[in-house]
């Protein structure tokens, strides 16, 4: 700690602060623009000049540690001059178009120009103008606004990993830009777009739409992927307008990936927002009523045992709780939210969550990514685990993913043998996991999604007890999902009950005939083709694939548009809130579910979504604490058995097009056209 | 005047062989091992007393620069980097070292590089120098193959290495911080201070930027004695230097002096005078483009120091004395100047960058006489708004020839615009 003095007021600070944090730390605001948390000090915009003691210059307050003695000085006439200077320097080349900017209102120039610029200006002479760049199909740039701060430099470089972006050319010819012309390779490019305090760039897909003081703002959660990222839904009347990240630093610190970003204009795409029921081999539009009794009629035909449940990626607690009471009402044991049928094991918590939880990744110090892919399938952490390696001595290894990530990575191998050697102790990479203190093991559903996949779990459990993973203090072993619902529903027990089917005994049944009806969840990523003549009812927000393959659609409500619960990948709880309230006849899920219980004789005993709640504690106690992570008991789990010699697959094959929210994006349809097609021949006619 | 016994630079003008047979003439390289005998903090100490200000502009004390340096050696090597990237307007000195007389330098770095604790000197030599750089990579490799440098340097068991690094002509590469940037193969801009070169430098170690010339006079004091160079000069302002004169007089020249000759003596005695007499005499340059002008009075009696010319609000700089005669059109002039730094800005911090075109674009506009008499008072504030808030000191040195201007010439400057009435708005 050292003493010193800000504004004639004497202040104990910790020695490794800068003099920007102590002032903040006293409660003085700074003004500044290139600064910012998370990125490396620049210094370069000036605004935060302070005047100290016994320095014949003024002072960066970003740049400048504090010192036992220091005199700071930030409201003295001279330093509110200086702070008038640099604003005006930073206005005179600036367009001043805030009446067509997108940025206006929430525009750090802007506020700050009002809080300590001049109201005028006395520059005579012509203004620059900068050409702008294409950044691809997310991020729009309008270059003559630039204040050449750097955030988006420093960001692209420490934070994503991609040091595409730089400022070329000198003095007042400085641009920042590719510095050949491309899109920006980072799935966490729309968080420049946050960190740009002048409106040079901006949302492109939001562009000219709305006004941020016209947005309702609601703070939710995120399910694009399974880290729950935090997020802002800003909406307008019934339209979802953009999304923004809320900071987290425990989850998603404040980033989101592009996808949680800007898919949210397949919101209004491809809606559900009637019933439907096939007649004569087409889908025709009906009353709720009308598709209540054909279930109804449906299941009175069959046992209990010849119905299925198959919970989808998206699938909010809530539903799957009701869901689960609905088809133990009706006798049917077959109920399953494992989609791509990974053999996780429901019984054991600390089998299925990220044990160490995200913000653990910080201290861990080795690292073995089990098939996973964390840079498309959660980008956010991918990024937790560049910030770990940014800071030494962090050594990763990678058994079946071999892209390229944001950092260097030891590639391992590509099938499960590599487990069997390092369990033997065998492995070259044996000894880095070895010296580590606290080593991590990251397993992703790549690894589990297999027939072997229970093996591969219970070796990786045997890896993480040699290596000293799993000790009192610290929980190295941790399971990396895809899916936003899949903890969740691992929670509430939505998998097969006793002698139930699993997900891929669900459509071996239902093709062979021995399953009659199969109730799909939001579930869109199985092969619908192979339901043979089962009777399917869809639950759902998106006219995907398994709207298609449906007999009756029951319309559900997405993300945005339910108060719902989600437990992310940690295990952590959170609750989702409506923004806006779904489309047409579309309800949300669990009323869905209440209603029809009570059509098919099997009224369920909860009216609100309090009761339904309680019903969800009396399942599993987890869901008590909200935005929290309990630690899981570490127990056996997994089977042992042999390993085949197969690659394991892992990632997305296509980050932008994940769910049925995501495919039905128009921007998520360009990404994939800009980042995924860029190597097929273009035609004459192309553009 | 200084005595030809007491020059350090015997071959500025390259009349005899600048290679190691004549640089042994001029006593380069003798007694070499001796002087490391002495060890770090006697060298330290002697170049401590000499009084020795650096000379590449700021002038601020070589030995004391030395001394901030880390004691003990620790994980991270120490560097010691010759800032040859001689681009200030007017300045030529250290391109007549290393083509005159590049030994002195190389000795000089191996002296300094003992005394720093360095084993590696890096020498950033402006990219246009190509002869130049030519001549010190032949000293250099001769020096290797006399063994006066590399693993044994002059048979003292010291290991030390000399490298060449060519620049690309950016005039801010010559600002220590954006020198080390370059020369770590980014970009060269300017870092902010703290932390100092001397605690993290190039590649993030300890590091020592001095001008060639600051390195090249230190064998010469350390064989003649510390004493011997602070009696010449001034106190504080002591020893040889080496000023550049150029202009309107009538034999420019580069001319080795004492620190502190009177500006008249040295344009009299060594530059012919000025073209068409004293009288005939405007302005003068003192120390390179950055610094203010002084005007004929001032001229009549400022001696050339450190002290005496921040004393008239301008500086020595460079020693690049630039002489203006009376067909000269001062506006004009200092309008070129502002144009040279808004060109070599690097754009990094705002008031430079921002400043930097729009003092220019003023400047130009009252070269023509197409300004209000308002603006020259705004454009006064403006030099004022850059000058001390930016990373490094371009934007001073963009500011202060326009100060000086104004100070100066106002008179001048209000003729030219006279009869122009738009009025600015006050701040």
């Amino acid at each position: 700690m050292v003493k010193l003095t800000i504004d004639q007021k004497e202040y104990e600070i910790d020695a490794e602060m800068s003099v920007l944090q102590a002032c903040e730390q006293a409660g003085i605001e700074i003004p500044r623009f290139c600064y910012h948390e998370r990125l490396s000090i620049a210094g370069n915009c000036r605004m935060c000049l302070v005047a100290m003691k016994n320095s014949p210059k003024p002072v960066a307050s970003c740049t400048m540690p504090v010192a036992d003695g220091m005199v700071i000085s930030t409201n003295s006439p001279e330093v509110q001059k200086m702070r008038r200077s640099v604003m005006e320097f930073l206005l005179i080349n600036h367009p001043l178009d805030c009446p067509i900017c997108d940025q206006g209102g929430e525009c750090d120039l802007q506020d700050q120009a009002m809080a300590y610029g001049w109201d005028g200006s006395r520059f005579q002479e012509n203004k620059r103008a900068v050409k702008d760049k294409e950044f691809g199909p997310l991020v729009k740039t309008i270059m003559t606004r630039c204040i050449h701060c750097t955030r988006c430099v420093r960001f692209a470089s420490e934070i994503a990993g991609v040091p595409e972006l730089g400022l070329v050319g000198r003095g007042e010819n400085v641009e920042i830009a590719t510095y050949v012309e491309q899109a920006l390779t980072s799935e966490l490019s729309g968080n420049m777009i946050d960190l740009c305090p002048v409106g040079a760039l901006t949302n492109k897909p939001y562009a000219f739409h709305a006004r941020s003081w016209e947005l309702k703002k609601t703070e939710s959660v995120d399910v694009m992927d399974a880290i729950g990222s935090n997020i802002r839904i800003d909406t307008r009347g019934s339209k979802v307008m953009r999304i923004l990240p809320r900071i987290n630093e425990l989850v998603n610190e404040e980033w989101i990936s592009d996808k949680s970003r800007f898919a949210c204009d397949g919101l209004s795409r491809q809606r559900l927002d009637n019933p439907y029921l096939r007649r004569n081999g087409r889908l025709v539009k009906v009353t709720w009523e009308e598709a209540f009794n054909a279930i109804a009629l449906a299941t009175k035909r069959v046992n209990g045992d010849e119905i299925a449940a198959i919970a989808g990626d998206l699938a909010d607690c809530e539903a799957m709780t009701a869901l689960k009471d609905l088809m133990s009402a009706l006798g049917s044991p077959n109920i399953d939210c494992r989609q791509d049928g990974a053999h996780l094991d429901a019984s054991v918590r600390s089998s299925y969550i990220f044990n160490s939880t995200i913000s653990g990744i910080d201290r861990a110090s080795a690292l073995l990514l089990v098939g996973t892919d964390p840079r498309s399938e959660a980008p956010v952490l991918n990024a937790r685990i560049r910030k770990r390696w940014a800071l030494g001595s962090f050594a990763i290894g990678s058994i079946g993913c071999d892209n390229q990530l944001s950092y260097p990575v030891t590639f391992l191998g590509d099938t499960p043998k590599v487990l069997e050697e390092l369990n033997k102790g065998k492995h070259s990479f044996s000894k880095t996991l070895i010296d580590a203190e606290r080593p991590m093991i990251i397993l992703g559903q790549g690894a589990l999604a297999r027939p072997d996949g229970a093996t591969i779990l219970f070796r990786s459990r045997q890896i993480a007890e040699k290596y000293g993973a799993v000790n009192n203090n610290w929980n190295g072993f941790n399971i990396l999902h895809k899916a936003a619902a899949r903890v969740g529903g691992l929670d509430l027990g939505f998998v097969p009950q006793d002698g139930g089917l699993n997900v891929t005994n669900i459509i071996e049944g239902a093709r062979n005939g021995s399953v009659k009806i199969v109730y799909l969840l939001g579930a869109d990523e199985i092969n619908t083709s192979n339901l043979g003549k089962a009777f399917v009812i869809y639950q759902g927000h998106h006219g995907d694939v398994g709207a298609n393959r449906a007999d009756v659609i029951l319309p559900g409500a997405a993300y945005t548009e339910k108060n719902a619960t989600y437990v992310n990948t940690e295990g952590r709880v959170q609750l989702s809130q409506l923004a806006t309230f779904p489309p047409g006849e579309a309800r949300e899920d669990w009323t869905i579910i209440r209603a029809l219980s009570e059509v098919l004789g099997h009224t369920l005993p909860f009216d609100n979504l309090r009761q339904l709640r309680a019903r969800m504690l009396e399942i599993n106690s987890i869901f008590l604490n909200i935005d929290q992570v309990a630690p899981a008991v570490w127990k056996r789990f997994g089977s042992s058995g042999r390993l085949e010699n197969s690659q394991i697959k892992c990632g997305h094959s296509n980050f932008y097009m994940t769910d049925p929210i995501s495919r039905a994006s128009e921007t998520m349809a360009q990404c994939t056209d800009t980042f995924l097609r860029t190597n097929q021949g273009k035609t004459g006619t192309d553009g | 005047m200084l005595k030809d016994s007491d020059r350090i630079f015997t071959n500025l003008y390259g009349l005899d062989d600048p290679f190691i047979k004549g640089a042994k003439k001029r006593g380069d390289w003798s007694n070499t091992k001796k002087i490391l005998k002495l060890g770090r903090e006697k060298i330290i100490e002697s170049i401590k007393e000499s009084g020795l200000r650096g000379r590449g502009g700021a002038g601020f004390s070589t030995g004391m620069k030395w001394s901030f340096m880390p004691k003990e050696i620790g994980e991270r090597p120490h560097y010691l980097v010759i800032n040859a990237d001689e681009g200030e307007p007017g300045t030529c000195k250290d391109r007549e070292i290393m083509r005159h007389d590049p030994h002195k330098l190389i000795e000089g770095a191996l002296l300094a590089s003992f005394a720093i604790g360095a084993n590696v000197a890096y020498c950033y030599v402006r990219g246009e120098f190509f002869r130049e750089t030519e001549a010190l990579q032949r000293a250099v490799n001769e020096a290797y193959a006399a063994n006066f440098i590399g693993d044994n340097s002059c048979g003292s068991g010291y290991k030390f290495d000399f490298f060449i690094h060519r620049g690309m002509g950016a005039y801010i590469c010559g600002e220590e911080s954006a020198l080390i940037e370059s020369l770590e193969g980014k970009k060269g801009q300017p870092r902010s201070k703290p932390p100092f070169p001397a605690n993290i430098g190039v590649f993030g170690c300890p590091t020592t930027v001095n001008n060639v010339e600051s390195i090249a006079v230190v064998p010469e004091i350390m064989r003649r004695g510390d004493e011997w160079f602070s009696g010449l000069g001034k106190i504080n302002n002591t020893g040889t230097k080496l000023f550049l004169i150029s202009g309107h007089v009538n034999t420019p020249c580069a001319v080795e002096e004492e620190m502190g000759i009177p500006l008249k003596e040295l344009i009299e005695k060594h530059a012919g005078g000025v073209r068409g007499g004293w009288d005939n005499l405007k302005a003068v340059i003192p120390g390179g483009a950055s610094v203010p002008l002084l005007v004929k009075e001032e001229c009549e009696t400022v001696t050339m120091d450190f002290d005496a010319l921040r004393e008239l609000r301008s500086g020595l700089g460079t020693a690049a004395v630039m002489v203006m005669d009376k067909s000269t059109d001062i506006i004009r002039a200092i309008t070129r100047l502002s144009a040279f730094y808004k060109h070599e800005s690097c754009g990094q911090c705002t008031p430079c960058r921002e400043g930097t075109g729009w003092m220019w674009r003023i400047m130009e506009r009252i070269c023509v006489g197409n300004a209000s008499v308002d603006e020259i008072d705004m454009l006064e504030e403006v030099t004022h708004q850059i000058e001390g808030h930016t990373i490094c000191a371009h934007g001073d040195a963009a500011a202060w020839p326009i100060q000086g201007l104004i100070r100066k010439f106002r008179d001048e400057m209000i003729k030219r615009n006279s009869g122009n009435s738009k009025t600015i708005k006050a701040a």
